[in-house]
Parts: structure tokens; sequence; C-alpha cells
């Protein structure tokens, strides 16, 4: 009964989230302080994680192809396709969900559990759209630009691993790397992005703005939003792999 | 003039507001006053749309404020300050930016008009030089003022208080309370206070209302109470030692003097 009440409880939130902005300059400025907050918050762990991804892919690649039948330019492709397909998206999207989504989650529970939610309801501000909807949005532009920033360094990680301890050369994993590139691969990726984005943002947001309590519950709610929304990803990547590859 | 009718409000099963009916006098201080957990916030916030009623409603004006739409609602609101018990201050932003919010959503001032309007109302609030310092910088007091800043900085009909003296020293809390009284007569505004605060009752109350377990069980003017026979009230007001033997003075001093 719970499980139904709040996926009701969600579907009730996107209804109330869209409504006319009481002032768009206003809005804009909330949503262009969530890009900079999702983004350049989040840079840095992407940025440390994408780099080992791609190099740790290279050498696991690299062990495993032991015959001397599969060219070297064969490492590439894998770590391509791999970072692009899987890693980029999903493992830097689960990441997120922890970064950003408990981060939003605190904060929208903070600002629920100290009134501020409703100062901003008294003064004639849906809540709802000025705080849930620009954290959305900023989400689905924000979060995808980071998966293509996570997948070059991860290629790029791959390379520097690959040529720094003599496996593949700089030259031959380049070689690999535009051979046989499927574009919609990228696309692929992508539609995950967004898919990932809109997971972790709407989530995240639900269990902050919903809390009721105290600072345990800020905590718990924040645990909630990440757990959730990890398993959202895994069930989406299962169900976009399935219809999609 | 804000007027409730029979509101009645309940969570899970427990009744929290019972049948409670008044009508809250226009341009005066009009306190509700009662024990904690005698239903005085949710009353408040039933009034200013935070919490449905379960039955009954609430005019503004002769307008039924339960009935309306978000639309609707939204133009009351524009009308409603609110003083809330934490304050609420939004975190991230300072000072200024806090009582700059609302100028920025609701009006078409420029950047001088608002800043000017920013400094009348800090000033207002004895609060000057705070502008750019960050809630998190601030004592309770200064935290109270400058809620009482941002409510009052569209110009209001109605200020609503929960609680405005909590956590506060009497000094302060004095401050405040007169800070309270003054607004609303300066602007003519209906002010709402929740409060158990015995001082604040003689100080600024102008009507009250008290609350014991969900039911409205008295109301009157601050010189009533006093005198008042309600048992309850009584024991609410003179529950200290020290204010029962005022009372008794004070009933002693009026007797001679008839």
């Amino acid at each position: 009964m719970t499980f139904f009440s709040e996926i009701g409880r969600y579907c009730l939130m996107f209804k109330g989230m869209f409504s006319k902005p009481e002032n768009r300059k206003v809005y804009w400025k909330e949503f262009m302080r969530q890009c900079a907050d999702i983004g350049v918050g989040a840079i840095g762990i992407v940025a440390i994680i994408s780099v080992f991804m791609g190099a740790v892919s290279t050498l696991q690649t690299a062990y495993q192809l032991v015959s001397p039948l599969i060219p070297l330019s064969t490492i590439a492709q894998v770590v391509r396709d791999t970072v692009i397909l899987e890693f980029a998206p999903t493992l830097v999207c689960i990441v997120l969900a922890g970064v950003v989504g408990s981060k939003i989650a605190s904060e929208l529970g903070n600002m629920r559990i100290s009134e501020q939610i409703d100062a901003l309801e008294i003064m004639g501000i849906n809540s709802k759209t000025y705080l849930i909807l620009p954290k959305i949005i900023a989400a689905l532009l924000v979060i995808p630009i980071l998966v293509i920033i996570a997948t070059a360094l991860g290629i790029f990680g791959g390379r520097m691993a690959g040529s720094m301890i003599g496996i593949i050369s700089g030259y031959t994993f380049d070689h690999g790397l535009l051979d046989g590139f499927l574009p919609y691969n990228v696309f692929f990726a992508l539609s995950k992005a967004y898919t990932f984005a809109f997971i972790i943002s709407s989530i995240s947001c639900f269990y902050g703005y919903y809390v009721q309590g105290g600072s345990l519950e800020i905590g718990k709610a924040s645990t909630k939003a990440v757990v959730v929304s990890c398993i959202l990803i895994l069930l989406a990547d299962y169900m976009l792999a399935a219809l999609l590859l | 003039m804000i007027e409730t009718k029979n509101i009645i409000k309940g969570f899970d099963e427990r009744i929290v507001i019972n049948d409670v009916s008044t009508v809250l006098k226009a341009g005066r201080c009009n306190l509700i006053i009662g024990a904690s957990g005698s239903g005085k916030t949710v009353l408040m916030k039933c009034m200013v749309g935070l919490f449905e009623p379960d039955k009954g409603e609430i005019l503004y004006n002769g307008k039924n404020f339960t009935n309306m739409n978000r639309n609707e609602r939204t133009e009351i609101r524009k009308e409603i300050g609110m003083l809330f018990q934490g304050s609420a201050l939004f975190d991230s932003l300072t000072v200024e930016q806090n009582i700059l919010f609302p100028l920025n959503m609701f009006t078409a001032l420029n950047y001088k008009e608002k800043q000017k309007r920013v400094n009348e109302v800090l000033d207002r609030v004895n609060l000057k030089e705070t502008n750019n310092k960050f809630p998190a910088e601030l004592s309770g007091g200064m935290k109270k003022r400058v809620g009482i800043a941002r409510a009052i900085v569209l110009n209001p009909k109605y200020l609503f208080c929960d609680e405005p003296n909590s956590g506060l020293d009497p000094q302060t809390s004095l401050v405040i309370d007169q800070l309270i009284k003054e607004i609303t007569l300066e602007h003519n505004i209906t002010t709402i206070v929740n409060t158990h605060d015995m001082n604040s009752v003689m100080e600024i109350g102008d009507f009250i209302i008290y609350m014991h377990q969900g039911k409205k069980e008295w109301e009157g003017t601050n010189k009533e109470i006093i005198y008042s026979k309600n048992k309850l009230l009584n024991e609410f007001i003179f529950a200290s030692e020290f204010l029962k033997d005022a009372k008794e003075k004070r009933m002693l001093e009026g007797n001679l003097a008839n």
C-alpha cells in the first residue's frame, strides 16, 4: 500500500510542478545555480573515476587478450565500446546518484524541516515549480554533458595507461579507436544518460521534498534517495539495453 | 478581517482542531495562546493554507479561502507576511537577498528602488549593516527581526507570527513584541501571533484566543483575561506561584479601589 501511495505522490509531484513561473528571471537564476551545483560540484569526482575506469579497462582487456592472432588495436575497440556503452553512462550516473542525489535530497529535506518551503508557499510561490523543476531540467542538461566528458576522459585514461605500461602504443590505440566505430553507440549512451539524469534528479527531489520529522529523517531520506536511484538506474540500464541494442 | 468558521482538522484519526470559530480583529494584534500541543500552530497553518481543514471555512474579508483555487490563493497570499518559529530564512542567501527575494519575485521595481526598500525595512527592524551577513552568522533575535523584515517588505495586510519569542531571552522577546505591535499600528496590519508567553499577552494582545486541547476555550481582551473566571485559562496563565500572588494582589487592589 505504501508503495502505491508513494508512486501516487511521485506522480502528483509532477502534476504540481508545472505552473507559470511567477518571475522568469528568478527561475532562470535558480536554474543556472543548479547547473553550476550539479555540474561543477561533480566534475572532479567524475574526472577521477573516468580516467581510472578507462585505465583499468585497458589493463584488464590486455590481460585477457592473450592470443597472438588478435591484433592489439582490439584492446582500444573493447575499451572504447565498454566506456561508451556502459562505464561512462552507468557507472558515472551511479556515482552521481550518490553525489548529486544525496545533495538534492538533503537540501530539500533541510528546507522542509526548517519551514523554508512553507515560507515560499506563504509568499505565493509554487515551491514545487521553484525548487524541483530547475533541478530536474539542470540535471537533464548537465548530466549528459558529464557523461560525454567521462567518455572522453575514460578513453584518454585507457590510452595513457596502455602506453605508459607499454601494452599498446598511442598510435595503435588511436587506430583501434576509429576501427569499427558505431555512432549509434553514442546515441545509446546519451539515451541512458538522459534517463538516468531524470531518475537521479526526480527521485532525490521526491524524497527530499516530502521529508517529515527532524534531522534524522533528512539523513534517512538522503540514503533512500541514493539507494532507490541506484536500483532504478540498474533496472533502466537493463531495460534500455534490451530495447535499444 | 479574518474569520474562521467551525474549523476541524485531524491527523490520522486524532482531532487537533475541534470546531474553532472566531473573528479576528482587523488592524489589531490578535493572539492565539495555549499550552504546547493545544493546536495553535495547526490553526494558524490552516488559516494561511499550509494545512487544509477537514471541515469549516476560513474567510478573508468575506471571501472563502478554503474553496479558492491556487491562483486565487496566490493573490491572497501576496497580502500575507509570516514570521516562522525558526525564522525560515533561506540559508544560502544573505540577509539582503532574503529580503530581496519577494521583491524580485513579485515587483517590477528597479535595482535602486529594491535596494531602498530593503534598507528601509532593515532600518525599521533596527538591523542596519547586516545586509551581507548569512543567517548562520546571526543571533536568534536578529534572525527573527530579519524574518519580520522579509514578512513586511511587500506591505502585507496580514501578518502571521508563529511563536515569535521561542528561544529568545526575555529582553529580546520584549523587543520583538514591541516591534510587532509598532508595525501592526503603523501599517494598520491585522496581526495574528501564536504564543505561550504571558508577557506578550499583556504587552501586545489586543484580542486573545485561548486554545485548550484543540478547542477554543476562551476569547477576550488582555484586560479581561486577568479577571476571567475560566478555570482552564486561569490554570494556564497563573501557572506559577509568583503570578498567582500577583493576581491576588491585583484583585485585592481592584476591590479596594471599588
